[in-house]
């Protein structure tokens, strides 16, 4: 923490040393035994037999399936929630216009509704009951039980992350910069490639980090449109749960680790990219 | 906020616009208008009946009253960290500083089997707990261990920042005055921030109410006793009783919705100073 109140204060107003110290050592260990404990234990559990069993369980072609599918869910979810970010952040902080409070809320809507919430709805509109349903099993098309059942519910679900991040952002920027290029004459994508985009670019980065974590980690949402079918439609949360479900502990725990060692990586480059921005991160969420 | 002169000057409203409109509308105000309109096809008295059923009825009140809870016993918790993280500089503090946000990095499904390894019986926890009688995996206390968790983070994150604004010369000032450490944190400091906590306890309770991944594996799941409400959604759904999960859902968004709205409400009388 970079730019947190000066130690300096008077001791008018500190605890005694041995309050200081108590509270200290009372935070620590709340956060070792509910936070650090249960990084470590996935990787102990991983790791019970050895290295070996680990890889192997990490190479069997299910494991592959699922590390792909996954990443190939994020690489279509994340770049779709980012443009239209993006996009969203574009009319809400440069644009005056009536209903911007209500449009701001509906985009935040997401975060709000619990993940299993996110997957039902989809089926409701996709599902062999849903309304259209029986007009895409006519054409053949599948949604739910398939991929692109599991794309949008991972797109509901992180659907804020970086438009929340742009939108006070841009506010706060205010558009000074961007009308300065308009009055030299540049066009409104060059206005954007090389005046907005350059502003808030870390922002931007932040925001997609998180995104990103959201969907390689959701479980709910896609536990409900998925239909788990191994190798097929089985994203690598699930595929945790499939393993524990069989009592394969070491491979449901190396599967775990590795969901766990995208989420150090992740807490590691939003620290930094909280002290390129100069602030601290606030919920993540 | 002002309206900027000359903002409309710029291009791309018409666009942007229309981006942001086709995919809030597509992705998230079509499904769910689909799920406020499912549940009446049982009728306003079926709707009715598919939640007052008793294992219903229990699920709501563990998902609700277990997520209270845990959101309480956060309070404190994410108060004393907050504090800590502020006020004191210690060894490791920023590792620290970066492991309060774990819990929201961290895949809820890894979260659940992990809490539930390190609680149960055998665990590394659940050993020394169990001696002293205490269970916590596959019971209503593992689903609130679990509802902590998730929830730490909001409160420590939103009490945070306004400690770090609360200006020294209103401690001194009572310090000056002759207020001892503790009246001034009970006087002083805690009704400064009072609105902050109460916006953390929100943001932790709406977050555990719809909480699944990382409850479900540490709750046992049995039914009247330790089966929260998403899972009984789950259910449903696999029956293919889409009405009843549907209906299910939307009075659990209602009761959020309800929640929060009596929450703001609280928020806004804890602040009559600044109104």
């Amino acid at each position: 923490m970079h730019n947190a109140t000066p130690v300096p204060r008077n001791t008018a107003i500190q605890e005694s040393a041995v309050t200081r110290i108590g509270l200290t050592g009372l935070t620590l260990v709340l956060l070792v035994t509910l936070l650090a404990l249960p990084l470590l234990i996935v990787f102990a559990e991983a790791l019970k037999r050895g290295l070996g069993p680990a890889l192997d369980a990490l190479a069997e072609p299910d494991a592959l399936a699922a590390i792909q599918l996954t990443l190939l869910v994020a690489a279509i979810s994340v770049p779709v929630n980012a443009i239209c970010g993006i996009a969203a952040a574009w009319c809400i902080g440069r644009f005056v216009f009536p209903g911007r409070r209500l449009l701001v809320a509906l985009i935040d809507l997401p975060f709000s509704i619990s993940p299993v919430i996110s997957g039902l709805i989809w089926v409701l509109l996709f599902g062999a009951n849903g309304w259209l349903g029986p007009w895409l099993d006519r054409h053949g098309i599948r949604i739910i039980f398939a991929v692109p059942g599991l794309v949008l519910a991972t797109m509901f679900v992180t659907f804020p992350f970086v438009a929340r991040e742009l939108i006070p952002l841009m506010q706060e920027q205010g558009a000074a910069e961007e009308d300065a290029a308009l009055t030299l004459g540049a066009s409104g994508w060059r206005i954007f490639w090389h005046v907005t985009l350059p502003n808030i670019r870390w922002a931007l980065l932040y925001g997609v980090l998180l995104c990103n974590a959201r969907a390689m980690g959701e479980f709910g949402a896609v536990a409900v449109v998925s239909g788990r079918v191994r190798g097929q439609t089985t994203t690598m949360p699930l595929y945790v749960e499939a393993l524990y479900n069989d009592f394969d502990s070491v491979g449901a725990f190396t599967v775990a680790a590795l969901l766990s060692l995208l989420a150090l990586v992740t807490l590691v480059m939003k620290a930094i990219l909280e002290w390129r921005m100069g602030r601290r991160g606030g919920v993540g969420r | 906020m002002t309206a900027g002169v000359g903002r409309s000057a710029l291009p791309g409203f018409g666009l942007a616009m229309g981006v942001t409109f086709a995919w809030l509308s597509l992705i998230v105000l079509v499904p769910l208008a689909a799920l406020t309109i499912k549940p009446w096809e049982l009728g306003l008295t079926g709707v009715w009946q598919s939640i007052m059923e008793p294992r219903v009825l229990a699920a709501l009140r563990l998902s609700f009253g277990g997520a209270a809870v845990a959101a309480l016993i956060n309070l404190p918790l994410g108060l004393l960290v907050a504090w800590v993280m502020v006020r004191y500089r210690f060894p490791f503090r920023r590792l620290a500083d970066a492991m309060i946000d774990l819990p929201l990095a961290l895949p809820t499904a890894v979260a659940g089997i992990a809490l539930t390894a390190l609680f149960a019986p055998s665990g590394w926890v659940g050993s020394l707990l169990g001696p002293l009688g205490i269970t916590i995996a596959y019971t209503p206390a593992g689903v609130m261990l679990a509802m902590v968790f998730v929830g730490l983070p909001f409160v420590v994150r939103t009490v945070e920042p306004v400690l770090m604004d609360l200006p020294a010369e209103l401690e001194e000032a009572a310090a000056t005055l002759g207020a001892t450490r503790g009246q001034i944190v009970r006087r002083v400091i805690l009704p400064a921030i009072a609105p902050a906590i109460l916006s953390g306890f929100g943001a932790a309770l709406a977050r555990a109410v719809g909480e699944y991944g990382s409850v479900i594996f540490i709750a046992g799941n049995m039914p009247m006793r330790s089966e929260i409400a998403p899972l009984l959604i789950v259910i449903r759904l696999e029956q293919f009783g889409y009405a009843g999960a549907a209906a299910l859902a939307l009075a659990m968004l209602l009761l959020s919705f309800l929640l929060l709205v009596a929450l703001g409400l609280l928020q806004r009388k804890l602040r009559p100073a600044d109104a």
